[in-house]
C-alpha cells in the first residue's frame, strides 16, 4: 500500500539529548495507525514531526514520495490536520471554532456553513453550534476538537491521546464513533495512546514505542498475540513472561522445560533455544477438580496454589505459584464457583496456541 | 466650570486626548504586533531587547522628555523640523513612554497563552501571518490591558509633555500641564475642575475596560 508519510533515520533532539530515534516508519493511505507506548516514550514528539511543527535533527520525511524541507510548505501542513489531548477550544462559538480551519484557506458563505455543519453533524454536536466552545463539557469539546480537525478534509489526520481526559463511558462510546467517522470518510490517520483497548479498537496497524524509539509496528494482531519482544508483550498486556527452554520441536509443537515444569507452545525454534513463553492471563482457565482435567483439551496443565486475588472491576486476576508465578483474569461467577482463596491448590490450563514464544536474545529476560 | 463647558477648559481637555489618543494608536499599531513578535521568536539579541523594553516600562517620563528635546532642539539633530513645543512633539514623546508598556504587557501575555494552544493554530494550516492574527485574537484580553496600561501611562503623564510642548497656552497646554501651572498660579478652583476631569476620564475608561474583560472572562 502507499505510504502518505514515510519517516526515515530521524532524530529528534532536545537540549542536546536525543529524544526520538526512529528508523523507518510508514503511514499508508488511508489505515489508522495507532502509536501506542507510555508515557515519555515520544509518542507526541513523534506527532509534532509528523505534523512539520518540529524539525528533526537528522533524517528525512518523505510527503506522498517527495522530500520535505524545514520549514514545510503551507500546502503540505495544510493537508495535515492534529487535535492534542487537551480540546484548546477557541474563543467565540463551536461553530467559529470548527470554522477556523475552513476560513484561513479562505472558504466562505454557503460553502462555509454547509461544511461546518456537515463537520458538526457528524460528532452529533449541531445543537451546540452557537454556544462558547470555552463552556462545553469535556466530551462535547472535545468533539468541537474532533471536528475542527476534520473539517476541511485533510489528507492525514494525527491525534495525540484525544480521549485521554474523558470519563470511561464517555470515552468508550466514542472510540466506535470515531472509528465509523474515519472509515466513513476514508481519512488516514495516526492515532497516539497509551491504552491498549484503545489502540486495540481503532488500528489498522500498531506501532509500540518506547524511550523514542519504535520497538515493533504491524498489524494489531500480530502486535498483541505475537509481540516481537518481552518490552511489546508486556506493554500489550502478555503479563506473563516466562522464561525457558525448548526441549525438542516435533513439527512446530515445541516442549519446553521452565523451571523444572514443562510447557507446550506452538513456535519455530529448535531444541537448546533460550526463550520467554508469553501467555496472555485471559488465555488462562483454572480448575480446581484433578478429575475434571481428563475433559480438557488444553495441552497445558500445571498444578499450582493460590497466592492472592485482586478485583478489576467485573473480574478477577489470580496470582499462582505453579513454580513460577503466574497470573490468570477469570470472570467473577468463575472465582466464586470455584470458591477460590489464597492457598487453595488449583491447576492452571491452556493450549499450546495461547502461548507465543519470543527467542530470549531479542529483548533479554524478562527482569 | 465643568458644567458650563468652559471654551479654554474644553480646548485643553480636548488637546489631551488628540495628543495621548493619538499617541496610544501609534504605540499599539507598532507594540502589539512586536510585542507579539518578542513573545514567540528566538533571534540573536532577543534578550538585549526584552531587558530594553522591560527597562523602558519604567523610564521615568522626565528622561524621555529630555532625550526628545535634545533631539528636537534647533541644535539637536532633527531641529530643522520645527516640531519642539509643538503637539507632535508631545505625541511622539508620549508615543516613546507608552511604546515599551504596550510591548511589554502583550509580551508577557502570549507567552501566557498555552503553548499547545499555539502549536493547536498552526496544526490546523495557520500561514505565519494567520497565526500571528489568531494569537492576537485569543489574547484579546492581554491586548485591551496593554492598550489600558499604556494609555493609563500618558494621559497622566506630565514631565514629557512639560518639556517637549511647553504647556503653550491655546497650543500646547493638556490637562496635566495646565493642573500643574494653574496650581502654581493659585487658581485652585480651574485645578480641582481640570483634576476632576483627568480622573473622570481614568474613572470611565477603567470602567469601560473592566466592563469588557468580566463580559470575556464570565
Amino acid at each position: 500500500m502507499k505510504a502518505i508519510l514515510r519517516l526515515k533515520d530521524v532524530e529528534v533532539a532536545l537540549g542536546g539529548k536525543t529524544i526520538l530515534n526512529i528508523k523507518e516508519l510508514d503511514v499508508r493511505s488511508e489505515e489508522i495507525l495507532t502509536i501506542l507506548g507510555p508515557t515519555g516514550s515520544g509518542k507526541s514528539t513523534t506527532l509534532k514531526l509528523m505534523a512539520f511543527l518540529i524539525k528533526p535533527k537528522k533524517g528525512e520525511l518523505f510527503w506522498q514520495g517527495k522530500k520535505v524541507r524545514f520549514p514545510a510548505p503551507l500546502v503540505i501542513r495544510r493537508s495535515i490536520s492534529m487535535t492534542f489531548q487537551d480540546p484548546l477550544p477557541f474563543e467565540g462559538t463551536v461553530f467559529e471554532n470548527v470554522a477556523y480551519g475552513l476560513r484561513i484557506r479562505g472558504i466562505k458563505g454557503k460553502e462555509l456553513r454547509t461544511r461546518v455543519e456537515e463537520a458538526l453533524e457528524l460528532f452529533s454536536i449541531s445543537h451546540l453550534k452557537n454556544q462558547s466552545a470555552k463552556k462545553v463539557s469535556g466530551g462535547e469539546a472535545q468533539r468541537v476538537a474532533l471536528a475542527r480537525s476534520l473539517v476541511f478534509r485533510p489528507s492525514l489526520l494525527l491525534l495525540d491521546e484525544p480521549l485521554a481526559s474523558l470519563d470511561p463511558i464517555t470515552k468508550e462510546g466514542m472510540i466506535p464513533e470515531l472509528h465509523k467517522v474515519l472509515k466513513q470518510l476514508g481519512i488516514t490517520c495516526v492515532y497516539v495512546t497509551h491504552d491498549q483497548e484503545e489502540a486495540f479498537a481503532l488500528a489498522d496497524r500498531i506501532a509500540v514505542m518506547e524511550q523514542g524509539e519504535i520497538i515493533q509496528v504491524g498489524t494489531k494482531e500480530d502486535v498483541f498475540f505475537k509481540p516481537g519482544d518481552v518490552r511489546v508483550a508486556r506493554f500489550v498486556g502478555a503479563e506473563n513472561l516466562i522464561p525457558a527452554v525448548i526441549l525438542s520441536n516435533e513439527e512446530g509443537l515445541v516442549t519446553m522445560k521452565a523451571q523444572g515444569k514443562t510447557l507446550e507452545a506452538v513456535a519455530p525454534f529448535p531444541q537448546g533455544t533460550g526463550v520467554i513463553a508469553c501467555i496472555r492471563p485471559e488465555e488462562i482457565t483454572l480448575k480446581k477438580d484433578g478429575a475434571a482435567l481428563d475433559r480438557v483439551t488444553a495441552r497445558n496443565q500445571l498444578p499450582g496454589i493460590v497466592l492472592s486475588l485482586e478485583t478489576l472491576g467485573p473480574v478477577i486476576k489470580v496470582s499462582l505459584d505453579c513454580g513460577f508465578q503466574i497470573k490468570a483474569l477469570i470472570t467473577r461467577r468463575s472465582a466464586s464457583d470455584l470458591n477460590l482463596k489464597p492457598g487453595d491448590a488449583i491447576f492452571a490450563t491452556f493450549k499450546a496456541t495461547a502461548v507465543h514464544v519470543i527467542p530470549e536474545v531479542k529483548g533479554g529476560t524478562n527482569g | 466650570m465643568i458644567l458650563s463647558l468652559d471654551p479654554e477648559l474644553m480646548q485643553v481637555l480636548l488637546l489631551s486626548l488628540e495628543v495621548s489618543g493619538l499617541a496610544i494608536c501609534i504605540a499599539v499599531v507598532l507594540g502589539i504586533p512586536s510585542g507579539v513578535f518578542l513573545g514567540l521568536r528566538r533571534f540573536p539579541g532577543r534578550n538585549l531587547l526584552i531587558t530594553l523594553v522591560n527597562t523602558g516600562m519604567g523610564l521615568p517620563p522626565v528622561v524621555v522628555g529630555l532625550v526628545v528635546f535634545l533631539f528636537l532642539a534647533r541644535s539637536g539633530p532633527l531641529g530643522n523640523l520645527n516640531l519642539l513645543y509643538t503637539p507632535s512633539a508631545m505625541i511622539i514623546a508620549q508615543i516613546i513612554i507608552a511604546l515599551p508598556i504596550v510591548m511589554g504587557v502583550t509580551m508577557a501575555g502570549i507567552q501566557n497563552l498555552d503553548e499547545k494552544l499555539r502549536l493547536q493554530i498552526l496544526a490546523l494550516g495557520a500561514s505565519k501571518l494567520q497565526y500571528f492574527w489568531k494569537l492576537i485574537e485569543e489574547g484579546r484580553l492581554i491586548v485591551l490591558s496593554a492598550l489600558a496600561a499604556g494609555f493609563g501611562s500618558i494621559i497622566s503623564e506630565v514631565g514629557a509633555v512639560m518639556m517637549v510642548g511647553g504647556n503653550i497656552k491655546g497650543q500646547t497646554r493638556v490637562l496635566t500641564t495646565a493642573i500643574v501651572l494653574e496650581t502654581r498660579q493659585g487658581n485652585y478652583s480651574l485645578a480641582i475642575a481640570l483634576g476632576i476631569i483627568l480622573f473622570l476620564i481614568a474613572l470611565l475608561l477603567n470602567l469601560v475596560f473592566t466592563y469588557l474583560q468580566q463580559r470575556r472572562s464570565s
